[in-house]
């Protein structure tokens, strides 16, 4: 792909972000931060290359341990993320009136 | 619950006028946004690189559902389903990762994943509430070290990122990506360290000031930023050392830049370390051309940054003042310390139960005092017996208020408090001229009016509840000796209807209860 493209729909992104964000409660802003670490996380997608590709080229062999430590890193953000987020969801589900 | 769509905003007009009136278009933003970038995808798979058009269409389909996982956040309501669109986005993400690449070492990523993925669990079930805030760094720290890492492998293993050049060399603007992403990623890695150990109380919450700290941050930097530059136009990267100078250089300004900072300015820094997390995913999303990642990034960096806007905002502070550190250390005391022996009320339990059961409304304004003392499910006990008998209670929480933003909503949430009840500041400021009480807890500097009229003072022109208006204000505190983070003297102390109730702030409650 090449970089202007990317840079487009980088740009893009952030005034999503920027919208969607100040749309969101303020009750909502540690959950928000859970959520945001957990869907940071997709760093994993590069980890997986790098622990995939395998030690066919120099560097590969330190390349592939490298990346299986990233997966590991990457999933205890993912897991816990989305887990303690969901825990946290939970809680104001609770409220409703009775 | 459109009400709550309302109020979400309301903290910085500005934005808040464009949402209340575009709220239909926002709605739908997620669905433009994809929109716009889909016809992107094929067209850019058929130039000629080697990029299946479904692979690129599955990772957009996950950055978009994670722009709707926020969204999902503007209510309680919608914000689990929400949760669940992240969900399923990162399980796209993966498989198509995992579906695309040959892969020779399957079992390894299998037990990889299985390991972090039960570390996480187990954490994430585990962790008590009030310890959120620590959690969060020590995550952004996990996402900030996997930058780097990754930034390493495709260092090491170019030709598995598909980054190389036709003479062999890594393209001169991956190298600027990769620069980047690995030291974007190193200082969120060190700087959350740092930020979790004050957390956890590991470390002194004080600020730590090195003197000259300024020309050395500013001299690393610039170390950096040069040397990325150089890296990325050397005619070889095989002259490793500058890459592990920037890696290294990096993880030394992240703890350089946080360790000056003190405890109540960590909603900001947790924030700015949110903010750069996201940016360290979106530079690496850079080098591996990636849409989910860059989205994300995008996304993370920019809700990070906001967050920290806001918490700036409602402390009157620059983003650069926080960063700079060490607030209240040299800015000299405007009022002195002559007050110390100024006249004030002691107040027991029995009374404030008494005055309390007597009153018609009553608000609650917790702070992080609370969240240390653990009196939420007290506090909810008492606000409990206060409707039974009657009594309106409602819970005022400034922006500011805990070591997260939102803190003290989870806080309260836990404590099956009804996110009804509970109000942001600008919500209930005009509530307390009609409030018969005022029960402050925990809480100290966004009660202090001198933030409204001493000009000498270091929270000057901070937005505070206006306590004062209230009749009778119940100032729950563990002795006359503390001041709030700030430092300053509160004027609320010595007033006519205050009351102090010194005491842990979760016994006073119990005994409140029980008076009750």
């Amino acid at each position: 792909m090449d970089f202007i493209s990317i840079l487009s729909i980088f740009v893009m992104a952030c005034f999503v972000g920027y919208y969607v964000v100040w749309s969101v409660t303020p009750a909502l802003h540690t959950p928000l931060m859970a959520v945001t670490n957990a869907i940071s996380s997709v760093i994993i997608v590069g980890a997986l290359i790098a622990a995939a590709a395998g030690s066919q080229a120099d560097g590969g062999q330190a390349a592939k341990w490298l990346g299986l430590v990233g997966v590991v890193l990457a999933s205890v953000n993912i897991f816990g993320g989305f887990a303690v987020t969901e825990r946290m969801l939970a809680m104001y589900k609770k409220k409703e009136r009775k | 619950m459109g009400a709550s769509v309302d109020r979400a905003p309301d903290l910085v007009r500005g934005p808040s006028r464009v949402i209340a009136s575009g709220r239909q278009f926002w709605r739908w933003a997620p669905a433009f946004a994809g929109a716009l970038i889909l016809p992107i995808s094929p067209a850019l798979a058929a130039s000629g690189e080697p990029v299946n058009p479904w692979v690129a269409a599955a990772y957009l389909v996950a950055g978009v559902l994670f722009i709707l996982a926020l969204r999902g956040l503007s209510s309680p309501e919608t914000s689990r389903a929400g949760n669940r669109y992240g969900m399923v986005g990162m399980l796209i993400a993966v498989v198509t990762t995992l579906v695309t690449h040959s892969i020779a070492s399957l079992p390894e990523i299998g037990v990889a994943i299985l390991i972090g993925g039960s570390i996480g669990f187990i954490t994430a079930r585990k962790i008590a509430m009030t310890d959120m805030p620590q959690l969060v760094a020590g995550f952004h720290s996990l996402v900030g070290m996997a930058a780097v890492l990754v930034g390493i492998a495709a260092y090491l293993n170019p030709g598995a990122f598909g980054i190389l050049d036709a003479s062999g060399e890594i393209l001169t603007v991956s190298r600027v990506e990769l620069g980047l992403g690995v030291a974007i990623g190193a200082i969120t890695f060190s700087g959350s360290v740092i930020a979790f150990l004050k957390l956890n109380g590991n470390m002194s919450g004080a600020p730590i000031m090195l003197p000259l700290r300024h020309v050395i941050n500013l001299g690393v930097l610039g170390a950096i930023i040069g040397l990325t530059a150089y890296f990325a136009i050397a005619p070889t990267v095989g002259t490793g050392a500058i890459f592990w100078t920037i890696v290294g250089l990096s993880f030394l300004i992240g703890f350089l830049l946080i360790i000056p900072i003190g405890g109540a300015d960590m909603p900001v820094v947790v924030s700015m370390l949110n903010s750069y997390s996201g940016w360290a995913a979106a530079a690496m999303g850079f080098t591996l051309g990636n849409t989910a990642m860059i989205i994300t990034g995008a996304l993370v960096g920019s809700s990070g940054a906001i967050l920290s806007y806001i918490m700036c905002k409602a402390m009157n502070r620059s983003f650069i003042s926080v960063i700079a550190g060490g607030f209240g250390a040299e800015s000299g005391p405007s009022d002195g310390a002559a007050k110390i022996d100024r006249p004030w009320k002691r107040g027991s339990a029995e009374d404030a139960a008494y005055m309390m059961k007597q009153a018609e409304s009553v608000i609650i304004i917790p702070g992080y005092g609370m969240a240390v003392a653990q009196a939420q499910h007290a506090l909810r006990e008492m606000g409990d017996m206060l409707k039974e008998q009657g009594v309106s209670v409602k819970y005022a929480i400034h922006p500011v208020a805990g070591r997260m933003p939102g803190h003290m909503n989870v806080l309260l949430a836990e404590a099956n408090v009804p996110y009804d009840e509970v109000f942001e500041l600008e919500d209930i400021n005009s509530e307390f001229a009609q409030a018969d009480v005022a029960f402050i807890i925990g809480a100290n500097d966004v009660v202090n009016p001198a933030a409204k009229t001493d000009k000498g003072s270091p929270i000057y022109g901070m937005p505070v509840f206006d306590v004062e208006k209230a009749k009778t204000i119940f100032f729950v505190k563990r002795s006359m000796g503390g001041v709030g983070y700030a430092g300053v003297d509160n004027e609320v102390f010595y007033m006519d209807q205050t009351m102090m109730l010194l005491s842990d702030a979760k016994k006073m409650c119990e005994e409140i209860v029980k008076a009750l």
